[in-house]
């Protein structure tokens, strides 16, 4: 009592107004208050940060890539005859020989070849334009003479040149020749590869997470087990790529490059993801529903089959669409098994070689010309559209079969 | 005892162990058919782990040490030839918490018998179902609903569903531990009701902490303390006249 009657004394004697007749003075609090959202303050500025950040990227990402949707061409007179099939660049007049693309005079035997008719003639043909000539129209850095740069200033007038939809970017495999060069046989390959490493990690990850939920003792083995598997999750991804170069195609001879061995590595990768997220699946399902399953004369597998995996399963689908995600974002290992070569066809079987999105986007990053740039911001653009999708469904999968509970 | 009844289940010094440590003390009675025998004693007692050894649910805990015969229809269930699944089929189980599957309705009723090859699937099934659900006194309130999941029912309902569940297995003896301890006086009402009703063709085993429900269901009454069976004898003998003193002072309320 003594004590507190000092207090407030001392604190009148401090001729604060307030203290005087507001039991609720608190002379430690406005210093409080102002901590508190001095430390707000940092909280939101580091969330600012992060966002202003991820808007930066995305929105050069954008601004990059959205030009490599649009490509140049040109309207010139094509003549087909012998001679111009033997030697394709005579196809087109001298002057505009270098304003053109070498990739699409390769096409013209093709074109004849679909229309007999065509031979003998000349005839005025859209005609994709050299990536320098899209380049300049396009207003970015270029290297074309000033003699071209009249000549398609002065076709530009005439209505001779027009920006299309770049169908090449997702109906051709990757090119030398810039304006050639597209994603489809990155987009196939990382298909063929994800396929084979959810083939491969879903049921061995699956099954190990329900063996060490549901069916194994609790042990200094499990728990050593269990232990390493967090481990796994946390080893440098291009390790996993030398365990792939050594086993599956030294050890086992597979295809070097291809989407078999860099599913199966990217599997390995995956897996600790899918065995820890199911595990925890499988352990929010609450144990009630064994003991109703036990209490009936159940079995074990009985149990596990049709009362808790059903539960389980939304959240097994989710932590393996996160990993499948992650997969997919994968280079370094596999760069290790050759993944990254230069693939222009489209493969066709999981046995053939391939290359996958981000590694195309690796690829590209690293070519001298300029038309490259914006095709590994567009590369950049599918694949991080492709991973908002995933999960997306994965967000969507868990609402959809969540059990109310 | 005294009743002339049939022995249903003989307990036979019935030793437990977590561990190192001894949960059950040398434990022996006899349960008699159609009959409700309920366990009563303060928390921890053992009275809930008693109950989870005579339908083996104890197995699945790994430190669980079991000494001792627990004699069902003149067989030992912890013989060596005695799988625990087929005993549970014969020794069903009702959980504190309504526990049904987030599966329909019929389906949480038809899943064990079709497992267990009681019934195929078809009319036989429906019969069962019906039969179960109207034997558990929940027919009419769900018999329009039946694919509806069992989890949209009230708590109440939920219990009873778990009963009708037990029951559709074609039970001898059904354990109940603390049926009602998660219900609204109504439900545990009709909870009630039902085991009374149910006692003609099943034996039932209830573990309860409430006093006064032993006194009105049960016939006979079991008083467990630490571990122990202290006193096991006519419901109205335990809570009119009750031989020790410990059992009295529980009984009246003076702890646990």
């Amino acid at each position: 009592m003594n004590t507190s009657k000092n207090n407030t004394a001392q604190a009148d004697k401090g001729g604060k107004p307030s203290a005087r007749n507001n039991p609720f003075c608190d002379p430690t609090l406005k210093s409080r208050h102002v901590r508190s959202k001095l430390f707000k303050l940092f909280t939101f500025l580091s969330i600012t940060f992060a966002i202003s950040f991820l808007l930066f990227f995305l929105g050069d990402m954008i601004i990059k890539g959205l030009p490599a949707f649009k490509q140049t061409y040109i309207e010139v007179d094509v003549t087909y005859n012998d001679k111009t099939i033997k030697s394709t660049r005579r196809a087109i007049d001298k002057k505009y020989r270098k304003v053109v693309s070498r990739a699409w005079l390769r096409n013209i035997p093709r074109l004849v070849e679909q229309n007999p008719a065509l031979m003998g003639t000349t005839q005025p043909a859209w005609v994709l334009a050299n990536s320098q000539v899209d380049q300049y129209l396009k207003g970015h850095h270029y290297k074309l003479k000033d003699k071209y740069r009249k000549l398609i200033d002065t076709m530009n007038q005439d209505g001779k040149v027009e920006m299309r939809f770049n169908k090449n970017f997702f109906t051709h495999g990757d090119s030398k020749i810039p304006e050639n060069s597209g994603f489809k046989s990155a987009i196939v390959g990382s298909v063929l590869t994800l396929i084979v490493t959810m083939v491969v990690a879903f049921p061995l990850g699956v099954m190990t997470a329900v063996y060490l939920e549901e069916f194994a003792d609790d042990n200094r083995w499990t728990q050593l087990i269990e232990v390493n598997i967090n481990n796994l999750a946390a080893i440098p991804s291009i390790l996993f790529g030398l365990l792939g170069l050594a086993v599956f195609i030294n050890l086992f001879g597979m295809p070097r490059s291809s989407p078999l061995v860099g599913g199966l590595t990217l599997a390995l990768m995956t897996l600790p993801i899918i065995i820890v997220s199911s595990r925890a699946a499988l352990r929010s399902v609450p144990d009630s529903i064994r003991q109703a399953g036990y209490g009936l004369g159940l079995t074990r597998v009985q149990v596990v089959q049709d009362h808790v995996l059903p539960l389980a399963f939304p959240g097994i689908m989710t932590g393996s669409i996160i990993g499948l995600a992650q997969a997919m974002g994968e280079t370094a290992p596999l760069i290790i098994i050759g993944m990254i070569a230069f693939i222009p066809d489209t493969p066709g079987s999981i046995f053939e070689a391939a290359t996958v999105m981000p590694a195309q986007i690796f690829t590209w990053a690293g070519m001298p010309e300029r038309a490259y740039i914006e095709r590994t911001a567009a590369g950049i653009m599918v694949l991080i559209s492709i991973l908002i999708t995933l999960n997306a469904l994965a967000i969507y999968l868990r609402k959809k079969f969540e059990v109310k509970w | 005892m005294k009743k002339n009844l049939k022995t249903k289940v003989s307990v036979k010094d019935l030793n437990l162990y977590y561990g190192d440590n001894q949960a059950l003390h040398g434990i022996t009675m006899a349960i008699y058919e159609n009959q409700i025998t309920a366990l009563i004693g303060p928390s921890g007692c053992g009275k809930s782990t008693f109950l989870r050894c005579l339908n083996r649910m104890n197995d699945l805990i790994n430190s669980v040490r079991i000494e001792g015969d627990i004699v069902i229809d003149r067989k030992n269930i912890y013989d060596r030839d005695v799988d625990e699944v087929a005993v549970r089929k014969r020794v069903g189980m009702v959980f504190q918490q309504p526990n049904p599957f987030p599966k329909s309705i019929y389906e949480n009723v038809a899943y064990a018998p079709l497992k267990h090859g009681i019934v195929k699937k078809g009319p036989a099934c429906d019969e069962l179902v019906e039969k179960s659900l109207i034997q558990a006194g929940l027919w009419n309130e769900v018999k329009d609903k039946l694919s509806e999941p069992g989890t949209s029912l009230s708590g109440g309902q939920q219990q009873r569903l778990c009963i009708a569940r037990t029951i559709a297995v074609q039970p001898d003896v059904i354990l109940m531990d603390e049926p009602t301890s998660a219900l609204d006086p109504i439900s545990t009402e009709k909870i009630e009701a039902l085991m009374l009703e149910l006692k003609k063709d099943y034996t039932i085993i209830i573990v309860t902490h409430n006093m006064q429900q032993a006194g009105r269901i049960a016939d006979m009454t079991a008083f467990f303390h630490m571990g122990d069976l202290i006193e096991y004898d006519d419901t109205e003998t335990i809570f009119i006249n009750p031989t020790l003193k410990k059992t009295e002072d529980y009984i009246t309320g003076r702890y646990g």
